[in-house]
């Protein structure tokens, strides 16, 4: 279907879409750039000066550039690691007959639709807290020393109330690709003699790989971001023990006002993201066809 | 097929993924009764389940202190105007690219994908400084315009994986009967895509109220929604856990109702269509 | 009216020519069938007709009116599509009120039109109803009373039954035909099925590959078929074609005889061979013939009680004045 008329109106539909996009990419990301290039503190304003690449060179050379770079791989690989485990875990107890299943996915759906400050305040105060949290309660009922998780374990508790929060969301989606899988083609396996573990092994992983390698790039690229969190917990401390590279470009930019020096940390930032990025759209891009 | 199950094994497994379900809901159990528990129940050691004085008072005091409604409204209005803008500039585009497709549709589709993966510290600092200069800087206004735009990939898309299941046919019935591309899309595919698109305002209302990091960073008081009212308390009132966790289930409960509704469209929406 | 005429219509796809540039005319009144194999064009040229896709060139005149560049809905005709097409959400009712609600009727003529196609149709008791809640064949019904509420001048059908049963095809079959008669009006009817062409058409357009292969009147082209490409196309079942020593006998490439111009005996005749399968149909067999050396297998229609079982020798002989005969190109040899 397709005649000139229509396809004029198409191009005249698509057009205010493409248009905001566009400039919602070009204009700051190109503002960024610039920045990046100048000495700019909000602080002194007027002062704006070219300054080549020094701020790359200050930011990439800052130690807490390597603790940032580091935590974020700690907490997205951490993340990743245990929803992706936990999610197919609990999608194959969830494929499974049982009473009741529809309830149990609205439970376990749950904390993905809790917004993330909730989350970090709830985890912080009423779970974590070494005086009152119920952790605390737990340990002294069990005759143990309360722990001060975010003092102690800052990045280990931050993992876990981020893979509270998108274990729900490996779930689902494994659990719809699980549902998609042919029992037939598990029932032919079983009349090959197959056990269950093999069975597991040979069919339904690889049939999840798909669905497995889009919750990694999915859950990357908002991991790489991961802020509320961080802010509402421990604020990036203690030291730079859970400043992730999202953070310390918050900091420098909005906290320091050193706009310089923030704008090149952002172009970092989105470098690594794009790294990822062009693996997900590939991804995303070969399924277009089918 | 379907096959028999035992029920031993069926017993087994129910038994399991309740017990599951239950401990990854229970963070959210737990704030729900604590805020209905006085400030010394709520850290009475060891911690009171059921059995306390049951009271509203939490949700009076943290209405009355911090004029929760109008964050509240702050909320309302830029999650559902953020989507509704969303799905006027989204809808004709996605007709486009479902119904006329060309060379490029495919790229353009890739291109707003790939402005979605851009990370919004990378943006921080311009957006800041030209909301700083404009004057948009903590105002309702310029909260719907960025999340419009970073959602607005996202409604494209789920939109266009629901065009593409209307058979184009219809469309062009409608055409034959003299219909204009207005009253085409107006009469005929909207109607149509009902479903679609109600899954779309809904999971997109969800993701704006949710949204942490431009909420936080462009609003200071007065358009302040849910998520930075929230983060407030991270300041030594927190400590006030009954009252915290008041205002924590009223700004959670309706995404969380609405949620459950849209479990199902969830998976399509934020996989752009690659699981379904 | 309804006369259209197509003159050097051509269609490409990039640089894929679907239809090379092409004349016909289309008379009003006349009921016009495309058939062809799938991929042969046919429907890309009704879509060209009703203005779905852009030609490439040539011109489009409806009623002696350049209507190349006219959009769908402004060239007066109505179409009936394959899958009904028919708006899920709305009821029978507005289904059918729906051209006349773009056109701006008002309520009152758009109810009266309706109800007056809806009881030529027998679709009156479910006006209310939506397309879900109806069987195939009602389906069909409504996206016809779409077609004539508008009082088109000329009905575009594209496949209209293939999506139903056999039975209630044959059913639909007459409907159609009948309403042919009734309104009068030209219909442009696209099918890959020769049964429904030969039994509905005043005039079959054959197309092949996006060509008009022959024009005619269905008994035009069961006689006199121009080439071996509608020789094997019309008729059921198809035409013997006999190429090699055989043809050389008569002097020509190829020659055709159709299995109804055979006559079966088990003791003497032209040519010899075994029966392979039969098909008995209760009134007629037909009997596909192995090993006569001349084609993989000769299919012959006898009477629905000749005793011949699998393996037994026939002799089978042509009637040699129903003959057709075909020259190295495949075209007719008068």
């Amino acid at each position: 279907m397709a005649t000139k008329a229509s396809r004029s109106a198409a191009r005249l539909m698509i057009s205010p879409a493409v248009i905001l996009l566009l400039a919602w990419m070009i204009v700051p990301l190109s503002l960024t750039l610039y920045f990046s290039t100048l000495r700019y503190n909000l602080l002194m304003p007027g002062m704006e000066e070219w300054a080549g690449f020094s701020n790359y060179y200050y930011f990439l050379t800052d130690p807490a550039f390597f603790d940032a770079l580091r935590n974020t791989l700690v907490l997205v690989g951490g993340v990743l690691a245990i929803t992706i485990v936990g999610g197919v875990l609990l999608a194959i107890l969830l494929d499974q007959p049982m009473w009741g299943q529809g309830v149990v996915r609205v439970l376990v759906i749950a904390p993905f639709f809790v917004m993330p400050t909730v989350s970090a305040l709830v985890w912080k105060n009423m779970f974590m807290n070494p005086v009152s949290g119920l952790f605390a309660s737990l340990f002294k009922t069990l005759g143990l020393q309360p722990f001060d998780f975010l003092a102690h374990a800052p990045m280990f508790s931050i993992i876990l109330i981020v893979s509270w929060q998108w274990l729900p969301f490996a779930t689902l989606i494994l659990l719809t690709a699980m549902q998609s899988l042919d029992s037939e083609q598990l029932e032919a396996a079983e009349m090959d003699g197959a056990p269950p573990l093999k069975r597991f092994w040979f069919i339904t992983l690889p049939h999840l790989a798909r669905a497995i390698t889009v919750v990694i790039l999915i859950q990357t690229i908002f991991l790489l971001s991961v802020f509320a969190e961080i802010l509402v917990t421990t604020n990036g401390g203690p030291g730079t023990a859970t400043t992730n590279l999202t953070y310390l470009v918050y900091a420098q930019s909005l906290l320091q006002f050193d706009v310089g020096g923030g704008s090149a940390g952002g172009v970092v930032a989105i470098v690594l993201a794009n790294i990822v990025a062009i693996f997900l759209m590939r991804m995303i891009g070969k399924n277009l066809d089918a | 097929m379907a096959r028999a199950v035992t029920n031993r094994r069926k017993t087994i497994a129910t038994a399991a993924a309740w017990t599951i379900g239950f401990l990854i809901f229970f963070p959210i159990l737990w704030t729900v009764l604590t805020s209905f528990k006085s400030e010394a129940d709520a850290i009475a050691s060891p911690p009171k389940f059921l059995f306390f004085d049951w009271t509203l008072e939490n949700y009076a005091t943290v209405q009355e202190r911090s004029n929760y409604f109008r964050h509240f409204w702050n909320s309302v209005v830029i999650s559902v105007g953020s989507t509704l803008i969303g799905l006027a500039i989204a809808i004709p585009a996605a007709w486009a690219m479902a119904f006329v497709p060309g060379k490029r549709t495919k790229d353009v589709l890739m291109w707003m994908l790939s402005t979605k993966m851009l990370p919004p510290v990378g943006v921080l600092v311009p957006i800041y400084l030209i909301f700083r200069d404009t004057g948009l800087l903590d105002t309702r206004t310029g909260l719907v315009i960025v999340l419009t735009l970073i959602n607005l990939p996202i409604i494209v898309w789920m939109l266009y994986t629901y065009f593409k299941e209307i058979p184009a046919d219809i469309l062009e019935a409608a055409r034959m009967d003299g219909a204009s591309l207005r009253s085409e899309i107006l009469y005929v595919l909207t109607p149509m895509a009902v479903p679609g698109i109600a899954s779309t305002l809904l999971l997109n209302i969800i993701l704006a109220w949710n949204e942490a990091f431009w909420t936080l960073n462009l609003t200071a008081a007065k358009a302040a929604p849910l998520t930075a009212f929230i983060a407030s308390y991270s300041s030594p009132e927190g400590l006030f856990y009954a009252k915290l966790s008041a205002a924590s289930t009223m700004a959670i409960a309706p995404i969380l109702i609405m949620g459950w509704f849209s479990q199902k469209q969830l998976v399509r929406g934020l996989t752009f269509g690659a699981v379904k | 009216m309804g006369r259209i005429t197509l003159d050097k219509v051509a269609k490409r796809f990039g640089d894929v020519e679907v239809i090379p540039p092409l004349d016909l005319t289309i008379e009003d009144g006349e009921f016009v069938v495309f058939v062809g194999p799938s991929g042969c064009g046919k429907s890309t040229l009704l879509r060209l007709i009703a203005g779905l896709e852009d030609v490439s060139g040539g011109q489009i005149r409806i009623d002696g009116k350049d209507a190349t560049a006219v959009q769908p809905a402004k060239r007066g005709l109505a179409m009936v599509f394959q899958s009904y097409a028919l708006y899920p959400h709305m009821t029978v009712r507005k289904n059918i009120a729906f051209p006349l609600r773009m056109a701006g009727l008002s309520q009152q003529e758009q109810d009266k039109k309706v109800e007056g196609a809806a009881a030529v149709l027998n679709l009156t008791n479910y006006l209310d109803r939506r397309p879900g809640q109806l069987s195939g064949g009602q389906r069909q019904r409504v996206a016809i009373g779409r077609a004539i509420v508008r009082e088109p001048s000329a009905f575009l059908f594209d496949e209209p039954l293939s999506n139903l049963d056999a039975a209630l095809r044959v059913g639909m079959r007459l409907e159609i035909s009948e309403l042919h008669n009734r309104l009068a009006t030209t219909m442009v009817y696209v099918t890959h099925d020769q049964v429904e062409a030969m039994t509905m058409a005043d005039k079959i357009v054959v197309l092949n590959a996006g060509r008009i292969e022959q024009v005619g009147s269905p008994l035009e082209l069961y006689h006199r078929p121009r080439n071996t490409f509608v020789a094997g196309f019309i008729g059921s079942p198809k035409m013997n074609l006999i190429e090699g020593a055989e043809a050389a006998k008569h002097g020509v490439a190829t020659i055709g005889i159709r299995p109804e111009h055979i006559a079966v005996s088990p003791e003497s005749g032209t040519w010899k061979g075994k029966v392979g399968v039969s098909e008995h149909l209760g009134s007629d067999t037909f009997f596909h013939v192995l090993d006569t050396g001349l084609a993989d297998a000769i299919t012959v229609r006898a009477g629905g009680e000749v005793d011949l079982h699998h393996g037994d020798t026939v002799y089978l002989s042509p009637d040699a004045a129903k003959m057709h005969r075909f020259d190295t190109e495949g075209l007719r040899i008068e």
